[in-house]
């Protein structure tokens, strides 16, 4: 059974292609300044649609994190325990991401982290790593 | 204030494994028992509320519904919010009938998740709310994303696993008290910490059951009610709360939709969380249940475990909450799992809760809520 794959759609098109270029982006409304969580195609504060692309410098911080150990499907039946987390970039967006090398030393909320790529599948998809 | 609304039939199925059961026949069976504790006929019916079945997927379950039974009803439809459904699927019966459209509103759920699934394919399916870019292709579950609500609660308050445990005892110990709960063996706090991990901090014990059952409630209109045999629980008031659908967009982690739902259902009903006899509150995980407890005020930030602890949430403490024993030991079977809370909810508030009645219960609380702590709605029912 294969991994899950993003199925990238226009507006999220962007994002991707930076993933495979090696590249962190975010969406920022052009108009209000609002970072947007989810990349959309018009502001979800002013709903305007002046959306722009950025380069993030791919530094954040744990939000929260979690090891999981019962898989989803039986794709990720191999993976476990892997790690997910939640990790605010200071650019003022938030990822989803897996923990590059899973429970470690200093996995902890608030731990600074940096993000990388791994290739999965065929696909380039963001992941955290524990900061130095 | 009133919502001229009124709950006058419910019923609830066996839980847990029922061989040979459908989706259809879970629902007629539920739907049969509440009309009959209305004493109202099928014909009778002139609005049905669905919501939806996993293991029977289709765009229109409210007509799937209806060609089954064998009914024709003014209004039919359904509705999809997870766990928060059977919740709305009653506000929305309380708009049809105090609005004049329909005088009795069928609000149906069943599923045979756990003959029909098995526990493997009902963790794949749901995990197939998670996004299906920004989340699923890391794994998320439901319970990992759970997991993250929880981690960032105990970081933040101080609270233990062993405190959130207490939850998951309290509600065993309401189900042994229930002849139709799926788990009634009581457990201790060193076994739920001791049990399989599933996604830290949460483990199998921290997680709700997975069933097969049904249950049904009829919404009557303040006329219509008095054709009805039993006793009219009034719907007092309802409100909903609407933040986020994923957890990586979720505006925080800690404060959910659930404070605004409550407190409209409440100020609706010209009550306090203090005036509350019983509550019927959504389990999905223990955690689930702690977050809202405290969001919607019954207790303060970081306190749920350690009321649980002792003994608040049991019979006769200070909120005795999901009396039936919750998603966590009674059942949860899809959108029923939310509508056995409403239903406990009617029971209590009728006397007819039997060895785990709350003594003299007039105001019950309920609570669902769908996704990760996305959709919440609030009900507050109660008896003169």
């Amino acid at each position: 059974m294969n991994k899950p794959l993003p199925p990238i759609t226009p507006e999220t098109r962007p994002f991707w292609d930076g993933c495979a270029s090696g590249e962190l982006r975010y969406q920022v409304c052009g108009r209000c300044g609002t970072v947007q969580r989810l990349p959309r195609t018009r502001c979800a504060s002013c709903h305007g649609d002046a959306l722009e692309w950025r380069r993030s410098a791919g530094r954040g911080r744990i939000l929260s994190h979690t090891t999981v150990y019962r898989a989803p499907t039986p794709a990720f039946r191999n993976d476990v325990p892997y790690v997910i987390a939640l990790v605010d970039l200071d650019e003022g967006f938030r990822l989803m991401v897996n923990v590059a090398g899973g429970e470690q030393p200093g996995l902890a909320i608030g731990a600074p982290v940096d993000i990388g790529f791994r290739r999965v599948d065929g696909c380039v998809l963001p992941e955290a790593l524990l900061a130095d | 204030m009133s919502m001229n609304a009124f709950i006058t039939g419910v019923h609830d199925t066996a839980v847990g494994e029922l061989p040979g059961s459908s989706v259809m026949s879970l629902h007629a069976e539920a739907a049969h028992g509440a009309l009959a504790d209305a004493g109202l006929a099928p014909g009778d019916i002139d609005g049905v509320i669905c919501a939806y079945a996993l293991t029977l997927p289709h765009l229109m379950l409210g007509s799937v519904f209806c060609e089954y039974l064998g009914i024709h009803p003014g209004f039919c439809t359904a509705l999809s919010a997870g766990g928060a459904s059977a919740c709305i699927m009653i506000m929305q019966a309380a708009a049809l009938v105090a609005s004049g459209q329909c005088e009795h509103v069928l609000c149906v759920t069943g599923e045979n998740r756990l003959s029909g699934l098995s526990r493997n394919g009902a963790v794949a399916a749901l995990a197939d709310v998670g996004h299906p870019q920004f989340e699923q292709p890391f794994g998320i579950s439901v319970p990992a994303a759970y997991a993250l609500v929880a981690q960032r609660y105990l970081h933040e308050t101080g609270a233990t696993p062993a405190e959130l445990a207490a939850i998951a005892v309290e509600h065993r110990r309401h189900a042994g008290r229930h002849p139709k709960a799926q788990r009634r063996e009581p457990i201790t706090v060193a076994e739920v910490l001791a049990s399989k991990p599933i996604a830290s901090p949460l483990r199998m014990l921290d997680c709700c059951l997975i069933s097969d059952g049904g249950a049904a409630v009829v919404v009557s209109s303040r006329a219509a009610a008095r054709d009805t045999r039993g006793k009219p629980v009034e719907i007092l008031g309802a409100g909903q709360g609407h933040t986020h659908e994923h957890i990586v967009a979720a505006p925080s982690l800690t404060d959910f939709g659930c404070k605004r739902s409550s407190a409209t259902a409440l100020a609706r009903a010209g009550v306090t969380t203090a005036d509350i006899d019983v509550a019927e509150i959504y389990d999905s995980f223990t955690i689930t249940l702690a977050v809202e407890l405290e969001s919607i005020g019954f207790f303060e930030r970081g306190e749920a475990g350690l009321a649980a602890a002792r003994g608040e949430l049991g019979l006769g403490g200070r909120l005795p909450c999901n009396t039936h024993g919750g998603l966590l030991s009674y059942g949860h079977a899809g959108a029923a799992g939310g509508m056995f809370h409403a239903v406990e909810a009617v029971h209590q508030l009728r006397g007819r809760a039997e060895a785990r009645q709350v003594p003299d219960a007039k105001l019950a609380f309920v609570h669902g809520d769908g996704g990760i702590l996305s959709a919440h709605c609030s009900l507050v029912l109660g008896v003169h």
